[in-house]
C-alpha cells in the first residue's frame, strides 16, 4: 500500500518541475528518494545534512530571496529540534514555508520516544499564522500538498503518517467534511483516527465530523454539525487536547461538553506496533467505542 | 547633543557622523568600545563594499547584509541614517513603543533591514538560505553578507551554517565576525581557523583599520565562501 510519505515524493518532484519557485530542503531524511529530482533541479534541492536548526533556517533564507521552500523530516526534527528557527526564521522574519513531516506520533514505536512527536501541533499553537493539514491518506495528502505550495507565503504544515485510512475522503482544504450523520452529538476525527471512529460508532446516533485540515479550525463547520446536542468528541493523533481550546471558543456562546481524546501526554516507555500503541493509548476502535458511548450516553 | 552631525541631502556622509548619530539614540556622543565594537565594519560595508542603496532596497539584484548579532544596534541604525535608509529624525525614538527601532531591529519596521535578529545564530542559517535562493534564480553576482560576533560563534547553529556553506561552495555568502574576544571560553586557535577547516577563505585584520577592512571585504575567493575576521580591543578591556 502506497503511503502518504511516498505520495509526497512524486508529488514534489512534479512541484520542483512545475513551479520554479519551490524549493525542497532536506536533512538527510528522504534523501534518497528525491535523488532524481536532485539531478534535475541540483539549485532546489538541497540537503544540507543532518542539520536541523540550518534545515529551518535556510528554508527562511530561500523565502526571503522569494522562493516557496518545503522542508522535510520526521516531525522530532522538524518542529520540536528546531523550533525556535520555526518561530523566528519563518514566523518573526514575516516568511512563509510548508514543512511536511514524516513519523508523526507512534509511527515507529520501536523507536521509541526520541522518534514520537505527538506535541507538534500543540507547539504550533504557540505561533500566529499556521495552517496544520493532517491528511488521513496518499490522495489527501496530494490534495493538501499541492495547495500548501500554492498557498501564497502562508506557512503551512503538512503531518504525514504511516498510519492511514483505507478509503480517501474527497477533503476541501479548510472545511471539516460530514461523513455520518446523527443527533446525538459530535464526534470529529482528525486525518488517520477516520477508519477507527467510524468502526467505533458503528450503531451509534452520532455525526461523525472529518478533519484533514486543522488550522484554521472550522468553527463553522463544527457549530453546523451539532444540532440540538452540543457535544463533541476529538480524536486527534497527537497530543490529547490539542484542539480542545478551538473547540471550546467555537462553542463559547452555548453550554456544551467536550472529550479531547488523543495520544497522552506521560511517557510509553513500550515499543512494538502501531496497532499496540493505538491500543494502549485507548485510541483503537473497541477503546474509542467504550470512551465515545460513556461520554455521549 | 549634538543634533547637526550631518545633514544626508546636502552633504557625502562621513564615518565621523557616526558618533553623533548614536548620541541621537544614547544621548551621549561618547560610546565605550562595546557599543561600537561593529561600526568601522558596518561603515566599511555600507560606505564602500555593499551594492545597495535606499533606491535599491527592495531590488532582486541587490546586495544583502544580514546584522546576526542584533545586540547593540545604534551602530548599525546610525550607518543605515548616515546612508538615508532611516531617517535622522527617528534616531532619538530608540526603543520607544511605536519607535521602528528596537534593542533589536526587525526587518518588517526598517526599510533596508534585511532580518530581524537578536537571539544569536540565526543570521548565518538566514544567510546560506538567501545564498541559496539567489543562485537558484540565476542571481550569481549579489552578495550575501552577514555579520556575527565572535560570542554569538558559540551557538551551535552557526556551526552547522559554516559547515554546510563551506562543503557546498557557497562563494556569494560573507560573514565579517567581529572580535572583541567577549566569547566567555574562547575559541583556541583563533575563529578564523573554524572556517578555512571547513574550506572557507578565510583573513583576519584589524578591525578598526579600514583599509585593511576594505582590502579584505574584496579580496576574491573563487568557488570558496569568504569570512573576515575583524579583531577589535577588547569588550571588558
Amino acid at each position: 500500500m502506497e503511503t502518504m510519505r511516498e505520495r509526497f515524493f512524486d508529488v514534489t518532484a512534479d512541484l520542483l518541475d512545475a513551479d520554479p519557485r519551490v524549493a525542497l530542503v532536506l536533512a538527510d531524511i528522504s534523501a534518497a528518494s528525491f535523488a532524481a529530482a536532485a539531478e534535475r533541479h541540483p539549485d532546489r534541492v538541497i540537503n544540507v545534512g543532518i542539520r536541523e536548526q540550518l534545515l529551518i533556517g535556510a528554508a527562511g533564507g530561500l523565502a526571503l530571496t522569494g522562493l516557496r521552500p518545503i522542508a522535510h523530516t520526521f516531525a522530532s526534527f522538524l518542529v520540536e529540534r528546531p523550533f525556535e528557527q520555526v518561530k523566528l526564521d519563518l514566523v518573526h522574519q514575516g516568511v512563509g514555508a510548508v514543512l511536511v513531516s514524516a513519523a508523526g506520533s507512534y509511527d515507529w514505536p520501536a523507536g521509541g520516544r526520541t522518534h514520537m512527536s505527538p506535541g507538534d501541533v500543540a507547539l504550533l499553537d504557540t505561533l500566529p499564522g499556521w495552517t496544520v493539514h493532517v491528511p488521513g491518506h496518499p490522495d489527501e495528502a496530494e490534495t493538501l500538498l499541492r495547495h500548501a505550495a500554492a498557498d501564497g507565503d502562508r506557512n503551512v504544515y503538512v503531518r504525514l503518517s504511516a498510519h492511514q485510512n483505507a478509503e480517501a475522503v474527497p477533503v476541501e482544504p479548510g472545511r471539516f467534511t460530514t461523513v455520518r450523520r446523527g443527533s446525538g452529538g459530535v464526534v470529529l476525527a482528525v486525518g488517520p483516527m477516520l477508519d477507527a471512529v467510524l468502526a467505533a460508532t458503528e450503531g451509534l446516533d452520532v455525526t461523525v465530523l472529518y478533519a484533514a485540515t486543522v488550522r484554521p479550525f472550522d468553527a463553522a463547520g463544527l457549530r453546523a454539525a451539532l444540532g440540538d446536542r452540543p457535544d463533541v468528541v476529538l480524536v486527534e493523533p497527537y497530543l490529547a487536547g490539542t484542539s480542545a481550546n478551538e473547540a471550546h471558543e467555537a462553542l463559547a456562546d452555548r453550554p456544551h461538553r467536550v472529550l479531547a481524546l488523543g495520544v497522552p501526554r506521560e511517557e510509553h516507555r513500550h515499543y512494538g506496533s502501531i496497532p499496540e500503541h493505538l491500543a494502549a493509548y485507548g485510541l483503537d476502535a473497541a477503546s474509542l467505542r467504550e470512551r465515545i458511548a460513556t461520554f455521549l450516553w | 547633543m549634538t543634533t547637526n552631525a550631518i545633514n544626508p541631502s546636502t552633504a557625502a556622509p562621513r564615518f565621523e557622523d557616526l558618533p553623533g548619530l548614536m548620541g541621537l539614540m544614547t544621548g551621549d556622543e561618547k560610546h565605550g568600545p562595546a557599543a561600537t565594537s561593529t561600526l568601522d565594519a558596518l561603515w566599511v560595508l555600507y560606505d564602500r563594499v555593499l551594492r545597495v542603496t535606499p533606491a535599491t532596497a527592495e531590488a532582486q539584484d541587490r546586495d544583502r547584509f544580514l546584522l546576526s548579532k542584533g545586540h547593540g544596534p545604534m551602530a548599525y541604525y546610525a550607518v543605515l541614517a548616515a546612508k538615508g535608509f532611516i531617517d535622522p529624525e527617528v534616531l532619538p525614538s530608540f526603543g520607544a513603543y511605536d519607535s521602528p527601532l528596537g534593542h533589536h531591529p526587525d526587518r518588517t519596521l526598517i526599510p533596508g533591514v534585511e532580518i530581524a535578529s537578536g537571539s544569536l545564530g540565526h543570521g548565518l542559517p538566514l544567510g546560506v538560505g538567501t545564498a541559496l535562493g539567489l543562485r537558484a534564480q540565476g542571481l550569481t553576482d549579489p552578495a550575501v553578507w552577514v555579520l556575527v560576533g565572535d560570542a554569538e560563534f558559540d551557538e551551535g547553529s552557526n556551526h552547522e551554517a559554516v559547515a554546510f556553506a563551506g562543503a557546498y561552495g557557497l562563494e556569494r555568502l560573507h560573514v565579517v565576525v567581529i572580535d572583541n574576544s567577549s566569547a566567555t571560553h574562547g575559541w583556541q586557535g583563533g575563529i578564523a581557523a573554524r572556517f578555512a577547516a571547513e574550506g572557507w577563505s578565510a583573513e583576519t585584520v584589524d578591525g578598526r583599520d579600514h583599509e585593511a577592512l576594505h582590502a579584505a571585504c574584496t579580496a576574491a575567493h573563487p568557488g570558496r565562501p569568504r569570512v573576515v575576521v575583524a579583531r577589535v580591543e577588547p569588550k571588558n578591556s
